[in-house]
């Protein structure tokens, strides 16, 4: 079976680093440089403190499990996730390259970078 | 100054279709529209505020139907919050009734999702790619099951929860959706046929999960001196509140309650009672799980324990503590244009007027609760609470 090639949504301006940075197998979070906090999904302003001085950093790729579901009802079957990254944010993504009846809640999962339209990339995170 | 008691609900209509494929959307709102003015005794002449969600009224906001209806109108809100709007127009109907920015408010609800062959539920919906968070979600299928089962899956890890007590939110709509001619299920289920239902979004079922209907629904609200002019038995609006939930950023997502818990304690606050007086709640049902969270969070049980609160028919109207969706509501009956909020009203109201159907109209009750919420259990929502008080 061919690999799964994901959609791409166009980037919205300054959300461009993110997928460079995956592109280059780099999952990037966002600092905020006043309140110190980072945040997920990026946004060009900190939820924490409307403060636009932000900064890119890489995370460290690891987490845990928050919630998942397997999608059942779709074609080819896959797992939605929140995963808690060890810097504290969680975050959407789909657990790979698993064994799907073996998923649990707190498991600790690690990123890698799928394929997807206009050879993009898309984190992922798979059991470590 | 409070905003108790200034507006009743004179109106409440129900489109009885389930399936319209040669009825415009237009045409439904306006029917609808139609109905509920009848119902109380009005004519469209008497309306002078209109309320509707911009994401199922078709043109920009309500413009176009305020013209396709030959309305003239001095208040206009278009508030959208999804499933949930039609509870938070209530609220907002209520404040420029209580204002004096008009007097007679209609409100109306009408979609096509199961003519248009939508599939609702299981495939991801792209909105705006300006919609900041689109592009950082949609590439992971978010559909709407998918959301609905993460919070119960984290459910059944932090309480205990089990698939056959979400099964029996389905088991007690399916008593009621008996008694409904117009229910698209109107067969009584087993928890037994929940669970055993083929997997959609594991841990939720199919039947887990709201019919897709095409329909509507319309409500009218004025002041009480129009009220009392009325010959419909009268159902005041004593409390109303609309709170939206958040992730905070990433660093606060917790998918085990939901706005509901600020929006009830508002609503409650207000009607200056409290989850024991309520002998009727309509509670949004898209999925099983969507009753347990909001019952938790209005404060009908401890959070948590939710599950145990609705098992053993205690959501079943002449059987339990707390009889829910007499209709059958989403789960069984109707989910017009994806959104179940106005349906949860008006079968409220129906019970609030004593209109239910008798074998589930409850007995000795005065004050009755509607609430939803309206976009996403597992991601972003706003949840809306309104008790209704038969004068």
């Amino acid at each position: 079976m061919s690999e799964k090639i994901y959609s791409t949504v166009p980037p919205t301006p300054g959300s461009e680093p993110y997928w460079e940075g995956a592109k280059a197998g780099k999952l990037l979070i966002k600092w905020c440089r006043d309140c110190s906090k980072p945040h997920h999904y990026p946004r060009g302003v900190c939820p924490h403190c409307l403060s636009t001085h932000l900064d890119w950093k890489q995370a460290s790729g690891t987490g845990e499990i928050y919630s998942f579901s397997i999608m059942r009802a779709a074609k080819p079957v896959y797992v939605i996730a929140y995963v808690t990254l060890d810097e504290g944010v969680t975050m959407m993504t789909n657990i790979v390259d698993a064994d799907f009846a073996g998923i649990k809640i707190g498991q600790k999962v690690k990123v890698v970078f799928k394929p997807s339209e206009d050879d993009g990339k898309l984190a992922c995170f798979t059991p470590v | 100054m409070s905003l108790k008691g200034k507006a009743y609900i004179v109106g409440a209509y129900e489109h009885p279709t389930r399936k319209a494929p040669d009825t415009s959307l237009a045409q439904l709102h306006a029917e609808v529209a139609k109905g509920a003015l009848d119902d109380a005794g009005l004519t469209k002449n008497d309306v002078d505020g209109y309320f509707c969600a911009s994401g199922d009224t078709p043109g920009l906001g309500g413009l176009s139907m305020i013209e396709y209806m030959g309305l003239n109108v001095r208040h206009i809100d278009a508030t959208d919050t999804g499933g949930s709007s039609y509870l938070v127009h209530v609220g907002h109907a209520l404040e420029a009734i209580a204002a004096g920015r008009c007097n007679v408010a209609l409100i109306t609800l009408a979609g096509r999702p199961r003519s248009e062959g939508m599939q609702t539920g299981t495939a991801p919906r792209m909105g705006n790619v300006q919609q900041p968070d689109v592009q950082f979600e949609f590439p992971y299928g978010p559909a709407i099951a998918n959301m609905y089962a993460m919070v119960a899956r984290r459910h059944m890890h932090e309480f205990g929860t089990t698939s056959e007590q979400l099964a029996w939110v389905k088991v007690a709509a399916s008593h009621h959706a008996q008694y409904n001619p117009h229910a698209m299920l109107q067969k009584v289920v087993t928890v037994e046929d929940v669970v055993n239902s083929p997997m959609v979004a594991d841990p939720l079922h199919r039947l887990d999960c709201c019919v897709i209907s095409d329909g509507g629904g319309a409500l009218v609200l004025a002041k009480p001196e129009i009220a009392r002019s009325l010959a419909r038995p009268k159902v005041k609006i004593i409390g109303v509140g609309e709170a939206n939930k958040i992730q905070g950023g990433g660093l606060a997502l917790d998918l085990t309650y939901s706005a509901g818990r600020r929006s009830g304690k508002a609503a409650f606050e207000m009607a200056g009672v409290t989850p024991a007086d309520i002998r009727y709640a309509s509670i949004y049902d898209s999925f099983t799980i969507t009753v347990i969270v909001q019952l938790e969070d209005l404060g009908f049980c401890e959070k948590g324990a939710g599950g145990k609160f609705v098992a053993d028919g205690n959501l079943i109207s002449g059987i339990g503590r707390l009889p829910f969706n007499t209709d059958g509501g989403g789960l069984c009956s109707n989910h017009p244009g994806n959104r179940g909020g106005m349906t949860k009203i008006i079968e409220a109201v129906r019970q609030a007027r004593g209109e239910a159907h008798p074998k589930v109209q409850v007995k000795n009750h005065d004050i009755v609760l509607a609430h939803g919420t309206g976009g996403s259990l597992g991601t972003r929502h706003v949840g809306a609470t309104v008790i209704l008080e038969r004068e």
